[in-house]
């Protein structure tokens, strides 16, 4: 039932105060008295919380003893708010396009907190803006599209696997794209994970190789996502698999071409200490655990014939021939979730990291200190492969610092390097550490005792952020810093620095946020669609995020985010269809058919009729930016609910003349 | 800024400032700047558009006839838009607006177009402040002393 009448628009104006967000800026009566002024406003109403039950029950009364068929809410932010306002108006009988939301908070009480004069004008005017348009306004319909019931994950680190495991649990098939040869992601190349210390690789193995035997999961490994066209429910993915110069069916990953590649290359995996061949297995409990060949470092890149690989694989599965290939799959929901990288230090040489050969990052340490890492476990230093005997662990390489990062990485680089430190004082208890540090932050369950446990077995915190490192003629480095609680300088001699570095985007988050259109915060991670209620949504319909790439975490976390993404996404999958904004362009016969829209259109979604020389719209395609509206010479073209009419209807009473 | 001192800094002459704003990044970054505070202006008024590139030349024009001393319009970054490229249509009807302004003799410097971004809540208010103080040494826009005329009430 609409209340539509033509000609007659009745207008109710809903002022909140919100508590004293509003309420204490503005003078709300003074604004409700002023709207009711305005023309075709048939009632006004202040509420202390509009969004609350009895706020929105005052709406939905206002609007049946009225009779209205406009209704303007002048509240907070329809970024957060506007589809609590729609459903309320859809239940009474308006339909939710005929609501005009105006924000008198977020752009008006919380902005000109000291001026409450201005801010009480500036909220009518707000105010009227919003009668003005709301007049204009006209009922729209959201269109239901089917969604494929296809889930894409891009990320098979922790989150990633867990988001995969759960969609594949619940009988959806997910495509688990990783770009490395191996999922498995940061967690795999830990050592121990704090605060248990339970061995990392000895917990993710067995759930690396769940994933794989997950019959609804796909893995494509050593793959990445090019291209992402379509929207909520119909994304069509272009995925590049790269060349792996092995066949994958034949291959069993003994490493027996491993073994028998000429070429050195600093393994990655141990973060470059070490060497690996051009032919490699990832790591011993890779998924899938499969060689591959790093052609880039091949002899067969500098033209030269080796075999070695091929005569060692008694399978013959080493194959040259291989291609880059392209896959295109359907989806009907993306979860992204990339991970992070921690900060370089090379560059800049924090602390002498790069020229000095005794100071190493805190990931690298974690590879000395695994027993499946370069050197067995036993940590030594490069310069004379002598046992450290005194270590300074230094908190805070780029990140709370203004010159390189200043955000935190969230107390998970403290508890890292803190863990480090006890995992080589539980070892050789003579060990001495020093721990410099400026705040620690140890937030959640088990983590402050791990902190105090630190202190019991001996790791002397020194708080305050050294200054410089230098080095000695015989390799021992001398961390010079303030110890703030005691105001002096201290110079402390160590043998080995391990840096605590922090958490930063890496490149391939700039890349997908470009690919999907998902925002970036001022950290460069992915931004969500609510720090608070929408931690694993983003603005964009059908695609999540879940992980280290949307903030600093720890693994409980990213595992969390990635079981929320995964029952957000799951949302759309069971009921198989989603609803889409009724805000898209429509032409009328005035076109021209001059085709500028056409060409202007970034989705492909206008097409010229030639026959009726006029442009047509295609509804599922247009995603509503009124890009061609703008463009269009006759106004021939319009995008519903911006209108020319209704936006100028808004400017033309953007200032009270008086 | 203290309650004083921003009394100090914005008296009399009140620019009045109209800023299109794109729904996804400068919107956003405008409610970021109200949740974190950080105060500008009252002369600014906001016109919500769901991208940049549906900002008309017409929209800016009817701005300056109904009183705006200054526009600006503001998009995502480029390569960050919503939908693709619409902020670089907008960069482009910005440019050749600017143009017709010139020649009107309203001054090119009323119009501006800035990218502000979901996470720029300081920058959006900073933008505010500075343009506010831009106009302000520019006087009330020529177009607006007309309009008032108009008006007896003024």
């Amino acid at each position: 039932m609409e209340k539509e009448k033509e000609g007659e628009e009745r207008i109710g104006v809903f002022v909140c105060r919100c508590g004293v967000n509003i309420g204490g800026v503005v003078d709300c009566d003074e604004v409700a008295r002023y709207a009711a002024t305005l023309p075709g406003v048939v009632c006004v109403s202040v509420n202390k919380f509009t969004c609350s039950d009895s706020g929105q029950a005052d709406i939905q009364e206002h609007i049946h003893k009225y009779n209205l068929n406009r209704v303007v809410v002048a509240a907070c932010t329809p970024k957060t708010h506007e589809p609590t306002f729609r459903v309320c108006c859809e239940e009474a009988g308006v339909n939710q396009y005929l609501l005009e939301f105006v924000n008198i908070r977020d752009q008006c009480s919380w902005m000109h907190i000291w001026n409450h004069e201005g801010a009480t004008k500036k909220a009518k005017d707000l105010v009227r803006m919003g009668v003005y348009r709301a007049k204009l306004l006209e009922p729209l319909e959201e269109s239901e599209v089917a969604v494929d019931r296809n889930a894409l994950v891009i990320g098979a680190g922790v989150a990633g696997m867990q988001a995969a495991m759960d969609l594949g649990d619940m009988g959806f098939h997910v495509y688990l794209v990783e770009k490395e040869p191996s999922i498995g992601g940061r967690m795999a190349r830990f050592d121990k994970v704090f605060p248990t210390n339970d061995c990392s690789i000895c917990i993710l193995g067995p759930k690396m190789v769940e994933v794989a035997r997950n019959e609804n999961i796909e893995i494509m490994s050593y793959a990445e996502v090019v291209e992402v066209e379509g929207f909520v429910g119909n994304f069509e993915i272009t995925i590049e698999h790269k060349p792996r110069y092995v066949d994958i069916d034949k291959c069993t990953g003994c490493a027996q071409c491993a073994g028998k590649c000429p070429v050195e290359v600093p393994y990655d995996f141990n973060e470059g200490f070490g060497i690996r061949g051009a032919a490699y297995v990832p790591f011993p409990q890779a998924v899938p655990l499969r060689a591959v060949i790093d052609l880039e470092n091949c002899l067969r890149s500098e033209g030269k014939e080796c075999k070695a690989c091929i005569k060692a694989c008694e399978r013959g599965a080493i194959d040259f021939s291989q291609e880059k290939k392209y896959s295109k799959v359907k989806a009907g929901v993306i979860i992204v979730a990339p991970g992070f990288v921690t900060y370089d230090p090379e560059p800049r040489n924090d602390y002498g990291y790069g020229l000095y050969d005794n100071v190493i990052t805190t990931m690298e340490f974690e590879r000395l200190l695994n027993a499946a890492g370069p050197t067995e476990g036993h940590v030594i230093r490069a310069s004379d492969c002598k046992e450290p005997m005194r270590l300074g662990f230094i908190n805070c390489v780029g990140s709370r610092d203004i010159k390189t990062n200043v955000h935190c990485s969230g107390g998970v680089c403290c508890m890292f390097n803190m863990k480090n430190a006890i995992l080589l004082k539980e070892k050789r208890p003579e060990i001495s550490c020093y721990l410099f540090y400026m705040d620690i932050r140890a937030p959640f369950r088990g983590y402050e005792e791990f902190y105090n446990r630190a202190r019991e077995i001996g790791i002397r915190f020194v708080r305050g952020r050294p200054s410089e490192v230098i080095e000695k003629a015989n390799g021992n480095l001398v961390i010079r810093a303030e110890d703030t609680l005691k105001g002096v300088v201290r110079n402390i001699e160590v043998d080995l620095v391990v840096l605590g570095t922090g958490i930063v985007p890496h490149s391939d988050i700039e890349k997908i946020s470009k690919m999907l259109k998902i925002p970036r915060a001022a950290d460069g991670l992915f931004m969500e669609a609510h720090p608070k209620l929408g931690p694993v949504d983003t603005v964009l319909g059908g695609v999540f995020v879940a992980g280290g790439a949307s903030g600093p975490k720890d693994i409980p976390f990213a595992v969390a985010q990635g079981s929320g993404a995964a029952s957000r996404a799951a949302r759309l999958l069971v009921t198989g269809k989603t609803k889409i904004e009724g805000i898209t362009a429509a032409s009328d016969e005035s076109c021209i058919g001059c085709g500028l829209c056409v060409d202007a259109c970034p989705y492909g979604a206008l097409t010229l009729d030639e026959k009726e020389n006029r442009v047509m719209v295609v509804g599922a395609i247009c995603k509503g930016c009124g890009t061609c509206a703008a463009t269009c010479p006759v106004g021939a073209m319009e995008q519903r609910h911006f209108k020319n009419v209704q936006v100028e209807a808004q400017v033309k009473n953007l200032f009270a003349l008086a | 800024m203290g309650a004083e001192q921003f009394d100090q800094t914005y008296p009399k002459f009140e620019p009045r400032i109209v800023v299109f704003c794109c729904n996804w990044c400068s919107y956003a970054g405008a409610d970021l700047a109200g949740v974190s505070r950080y105060q500008y202006p009252p002369g600014v008024r906001i016109v919500r558009v769901m991208c940049s590139g549906r900002v008309e030349p017409v929209f800016i024009f009817d701005a300056f006839k109904n009183g705006a001393d200054g526009v600006i319009v503001a998009g995502c970054h480029p390569g960050e838009c919503h939908y693709v490229s619409g902020n670089l249509n907008a960069e482009r009807r910005v440019e050749n607006t600017r143009k017709a302004l010139e020649y009107l003799g309203l001054g090119a410097e009323r119009l501006r177009l800035e990218w502000i971004s979901a996470s720029e809540g300081m920058k959006f208010a900073e933008v505010m402040r500075e343009f506010t103080e831009e106009i302000k040494e520019l006087g009330p826009s020529p177009v607006k002393s007309r309009v008032d005329v108009k008006n007896p009430k003024s």
